[in-house]
């Protein structure tokens, strides 16, 4: 039976108002409180940019971003990241469909480019320390240190998430629950390339200029 | 069409999940991957952009920093559309509702924190005053 036809066929006033429809379908809740999460999570780094941005020229004689920064270091992070929120866009399309090979290529790229992005940021970190850019040293870099590594932190939760959802997938297959919870990480993921537009921007680019 | 997508288009009569993709069901598989690839290209035309600026002498120095700024909110603006679907349709309505929300918040939160600690400087003795004070005593 085709569905859509049937749904076609039917006028759109035959259907009952919103309010009378009954409660919401499980699987739109459930986005939903994922949504109100993420935005909460945004609001969070609203805070750390908010610190970032007061502290920024306190560098207690220390050295500054346009010393500290790579500008090609950074666009590689930015294309990895940008890349792996494509991927997982063709992954949630992979689900919809019910492809469970595309599910699996389509998340094996996420991770991989994830996992990139993840050993430039270290490197980066790591190389920082070694010029003795610590945290400890100035206000600049304890906001900056705190901003940046609250999002790494977040990318590696979401590489722990993204291996769990494949081993649920490979478990216990393509059922609602599993696919509710690989729709969350979607949103999650593109939310946290979305943070990190403002990271590269406002933090490593006006942070180059200045 | 699978019974999945059969499930889907029923529910999105009332309501639409966020991240969730209008109207694929109906247009074929195609415009999936199409509303991807468009905004993966508009993210990578901006992005491109954003470094150019950060690096030419061709722009007037002190406009850099606004321009980056409006190319990054362009940028969000573009993944909020290409990827997370938040259209303006009105099954998802709440969804918008909930980001215009977040949006306030932040702006409250980063601008409020610039505003007040920017008065507070002001405010404070300049550094070399002060040490002449202590040097009086």
């Amino acid at each position: 039976m085709n569905i859509a036809v049937e749904i076609d066929a039917l006028p759109r006033e035959a259907l009952p108002a919103a309010s009378e429809a009954g409660p919401a379908s499980k699987r739109i809740v459930v986005a939903y409180g994922f949504w109100i999460f993420i935005l909460s999570d945004i609001v969070m780094f609203a805070a750390l940019f908010a610190a970032y941005a007061v502290l920024a020229r306190a560098t207690a004689n220390g050295p500054g971003g346009a010393q500290l920064f790579s500008q090609v270091s950074v666009a590689i992070e930015t294309a990895c990241l940008l890349a792996s929120s494509y991927t997982c866009g063709l992954m949630s399309l992979a689900i919809r469909s019910q492809r469970r090979v595309g599910i699996y290529v389509a998340a094996g790229i996420t991770f991989a480019l994830g996992a990139v992005f993840l050993g430039l940021e270290v490197r980066e970190f790591a190389d920082m320390i070694g010029r003795g850019a610590t945290p400890q040293s100035s206000a600049f870099l304890s906001a900056f240190f705190t901003l940046v590594g609250c999002h790494g932190l977040h990318v590696t939760v979401g590489l722990g998430w993204l291996a769990v959802m494949m081993a649920q997938v490979a478990i216990k297959g393509i059922r609602p629950a599993v696919e509710r919870r690989l729709l969350c990480f979607a949103l999650f993921w593109h939310a946290l390339d979305i943070i990190w537009i403002c990271l590269f921007t406002f933090v490593y680019l006006m942070g180059v200029r200045s | 069409m699978t019974e999945m997508e059969g499930r889907w288009l029923l529910e999105a009569q009332y309501g639409r999940a966020p991240g969730d993709q209008p109207s694929v069901a109906e247009e074929g598989k195609s415009s999936g991957v199409l509303v991807y690839t468009i905004g993966l290209l508009l993210a990578v035309i901006l992005t491109a952009t954003s470094f150019w600026v950060a690096n030419t002498s061709l722009i007037w120095a002190p406009g850099i920093a606004l321009g980056l700024a409006v190319l990054a909110i362009a940028q969000m603006g573009v993944h909020l559309v290409f990827f997370l679907h938040i259209g303006t349709g009105p099954d998802s309505s709440n969804n918008v509702l909930a980001v215009a929300f977040g949006v306030l918040i932040v702006f409250l939160v980063v601008a409020g924190t610039l505003w007040i600690m920017a008065d507070l400087n002001g405010s404070m003795m300049p550094a070399n005053t002060m040490m002449n004070m202590h040097m009086q005593h």
